[in-house]
Order: structure tokens, then sequence, then C-alpha cells
């Protein structure tokens, strides 16, 4: 007998971890930001999305807000905002965040 | 082909016949020469598989799950404190469900350290989801690592195989063993054809977050599969026995039990011992016989229960101690047997102090007068102080 064990690669994707997320979120500015990649490099949950200066956003189906890519910004152009679901939140990714990615 | 050979080389004989294509071990006492020899088999070109070289037993056990999960049938070997730093990985592999074959040469566990013989060791890990069989002899080694690959590997069970073998009685002693030939084996063992593997050109994970949600149901799948294991093992023992002519593979053996008034119960190379003054109190009139458990995981509930029906006193001997408890072997078989049965438990052998036929006369004798869930034998009272002192 088997039960789930081995999964096709990238079906973890439906597994949305942003409801663990801690009590802060990264609010990126957008007005600082020289597309050097690094928030993108240093997230352990490889959830920033960008290729291009200012349009850089973290998902907040997966991020769990511990706050590197904010810590490594060299231009301070990302900031930990209070995670509490709010309007704010949902400009990051130009689109509705899904319930249970901000749900706490 | 039959030959005088030392238990380790004879177990490397065995293992190469399965043709398995990586081996990782580290070596340790009393496991060496097992892993000596598959190494020199490769460095002669006697063996086509991948050696890889580890700094500790968990890297041994973390290359055998990964090439096992990369479709290559997968070997290691160790004892005592290897298999306890290779345990954390065990758990994984039985989770992962990837058939690795394991044999542990048996060994007390440090402290104090002890490189001797007793059955702590595996039965320290006795929960990890392996399946365990226990062998009394090198042929039965022998036997048992080859058909240990056709249980695990069956598609319906993909579970690790532990082949459990006394350290040094057993690795270290010499017997004559027939070593089958290559065809046979072939004949027996088709190549290692996996329902999953790790595959470029279909991509897949293994070993993910299990969360709340499914978690006990990878649980519950591996229960389900050792209890079918319990019908596999006997039927892979009857295909064993047709081709190689011998009934070595099975979940117990009964050695003149249908009569018996005294049963012991062991595991292992103690059995040789017991059987033999079986014989001797029998030819004093007394009826008295040896039950044998080859399967420890899954264990023949059953099949003991049956065994040991018709007794009166059933005196088990643990090569281990649940510290805290009773012998391990002893808290399985009181569960299921009835309140009219008298059981014994022994605790002997731990750390190499040997078997001799004078304690296998005294458990009897104890058996069949007292009723003692635990009683250490052969313990020598001058070494137990009430305060600590030094020596």
């Amino acid at each position: 007998m088997f039960s789930i064990l081995i999964a096709k690669a990238k079906s973890s994707h439906k597994h949305k971890t942003g409801s663990w997320r801690s009590t802060t979120r990264p609010k990126y500015l957008r007005k600082e930001c020289i597309n050097c990649g690094l928030c993108k490099v240093v997230c352990p949950e490889g959830c920033v999305e960008g290729v291009e200066k200012n349009k850089y956003s973290a998902n907040l189906d997966y991020c769990k807000g511990c706050g590197l890519c904010a810590y490594i910004c060299p231009k301070k152009d990302i900031e930990m905002v209070d995670n509490a679901p709010d309007k704010t939140g949902s400009e990051e990714r130009g689109e509705k965040d899904e319930e249970r990615g901000t749900k706490r | 082909m039959r030959r005088f050979i030392e238990g380790s080389h004879a177990m490397a004989e065995a293992t190469k016949l399965c043709r398995p294509e990586v081996i990782a071990a580290y070596p340790i006492t009393p496991q060496t020469h097992i892993v000596e020899h598959l190494s020199q088999f490769i460095a002669d070109g006697n063996l086509n598989a991948k050696s890889i070289n580890v700094e500790s037993e968990h890297s041994a056990a973390s290359c055998v799950l990964g090439s096992q999960a990369a479709g290559s049938r997968s070997f290691t070997c160790t004892s005592s404190q290897g298999l306890i730093l290779m345990s954390e990985v065990l758990f994984c592999i039985a989770g992962m469900r990837l058939p690795v074959m394991l044999i542990c040469a048996n060994r007390a566990v440090s402290a104090p350290i002890n490189i001797w013989n007793d059955q702590q060791d595996s039965i320290a890990i006795r929960d990890a989801g392996l399946i365990q069989i226990y062998a009394e002899n090198i042929q039965e080694a022998v036997d048992l690592i080859i058909a240990g690959h056709k249980i695990g590997e069956n598609p319906k069970v993909m579970l690790p195989v532990m082949v459990c073998v006394d350290g040094f009685i057993l690795t270290h002693g010499m017997e004559v063993v027939d070593i089958p030939s290559q065809d046979k084996v072939d004949n027996f063992l088709p190549p290692y054809n996996p329902p999953y593997k790790l595959d470029i050109n279909n991509p897949m994970s293994f070993g993910l977050l299990g969360d709340p949600s499914v978690y006990t149901e990878t649980r519950y799948a591996i229960q389900k599969t050792l209890e079918d294991v319990l019908q596999i093992i006997p039927k892979v023992g009857g295909e064993f026995n047709d081709i190689f002519g011998r009934s070595s593979v099975g979940l117990i053996e009964e050695y003149k039990t249908s009569d018996a008034e005294t049963i012991l119960v062991a595991m292992g190379s103690v059995c040789g011992t017991i059987k033999d003054i079986v014989d001797i109190q029998r030819n004093k009139g007394k009826k008295i016989g040896l039950l044998k458990i080859i399967a420890y995981r899954p264990f023949p509930q059953a099949e003991v229960k049956k065994a040991l029906s018709q007794a009166k006193n059933v005196g088990i001997v643990d090569k281990n101690i649940s510290l805290g408890s009773n012998g391990a072997l002893y808290s399985e078989i009181k569960s299921i047997l009835p309140e009219k049965i008298k059981v014994n438990g022994f605790v002997a052998g731990l750390g190499g102090r040997d078997i001799k036929p004078s304690t296998v006369e005294k458990i009897i004798e104890s058996t069949e007068k007292e009723e003692n869930p635990c009683k250490f034998v052969d313990l020598n009272e001058e070494l137990l102080w009430k305060e600590f002192k030094t020596v």
C-alpha cells in the first residue's frame, strides 16, 4: 500500500504556505531600485519575482516575512511592514492576494 | 558451490551475486570485512558497481538513499554506533519507500564502548519501517541477503531490508557454505525495475513535506504493507526453496515444538546453541523445543501465537534490553499469549558475553520453575554496588 509519497516536480507550488508568515512582510518601495537582484538571490523561499528595475515583488503566497530582502537591499528600497492584510499588500503583485496567502 | 569460507566473505559473495550497482559504507567493527571484500571485487573488476567512499554512516545511508531513488540497486552495511548514526536516514529511506539492502553486523551500543555482539543496535531502530530478518548461521545470512532483495523490491512492498547477523559469531566465524551460482541467482532475482525513480525526463520530488493532512496516511500505508510482507516472505521463501533447495527463508522456524511443554524463543546465532541443548535434553526425556524468530519486523504474531499455543512454559531469550521495560522479544510475545501460558523473559549475551550450553540449561530450569519478565542471566553480583566507587 502506498500513500502520498512522490510528487511531480513543481507540484508543491499548489501548497501555498504564505499563511505561515511572521508579523511582517516586505514592501517594495520601487523608487531607488538598481536592478541588482540581490533580494531575489537571498530569498530562502525563492519567491521574489522580477527582472526589471523597480518591478520586483515578493509572492505573498509563499513569503514567510523573514526580512532578508529588506536587509540585503543596498538602496534600502524594501521596507518590512505590518503583515496585517490591507489594500497596500495587493499593489505588490498588481493583483488580489490569495485569501490563504495573507491570512495569519 | 560449497566452500569453507569466512562469514563476511560469504555475505560479500551473496551481495555480489545480487548485482548491486552502488555500494556506500563506512568501516566499523565487526562489519568491516564485508565491505572490504566487496571493494576488492570492484577493484579486481569482478563486480560492476560504483563504490562511494564516505566520511560517516550518515553519509553512507544518504548515498544509498539517493542512488536507490535514482533507480540503482544499492547496498550498505554497518554495526552498532554506525547504525545509530544512520538511523535518521533509515527512517527517510523507509518513508520514501526505497528498497535499500542493509546488513547489520549486530554489536553492542556504547557506553561503555564494546565491540562485541548483542542485538541492541538493530532493536534500537526497529520502528524505522525496515523489514528486519535475523540469520542463525552463515548459510542463512547468504540466503536471506538474496531473498531479502526480492522481498523488499516487490513493487507492492518497496521497503528497505535489514539482514541482521550476529557480529563476530557470524561475520568472523567460518563455515561450509553453499554459494549459489550466478545463473541461479539471476533466475531468482530479476534486475531492479522500480515503479518510480528520479529521472530528468520525468522529474519527480522525493521526501517532500507531509503536513498533518497527509502524514498519517503515509504511516498507515507502511503499516499495511508490512502486514502484507507477512504473506510475501513465505511466498518468496517457497520460490527460493524451489531454485536453491533450502527452506531457510521464512517468518519463523519451529524446532521440535509440536509436543514440547517448554519452548524457548530466540533469534540469531544463539538458536544454534539452543538446538543442541534441545537435542541433549530430549535424549534425557524432556519435552523441550525452540521457536526461532527470523522476521522480527514485520512481527509474525499469528504464527508465533500458534507455535506456542500448546506450550506450558515459554522462555524468551533477548540479546537486548529495552532499559526500563523488558527484552524486546519478551514484550512482543507476552502481549499476544494467553494468561495460562507461563512466560519468562531472559536477558543474556549482552556485549559479547557467551551464551554457553550451561547458560541455556539455566534458562530452561528457570523457565520451568519461575515466572520473571526480565531476568538477567549469568549476572556477576560482585560488579554491582549500592553506592558509587572507583576501581
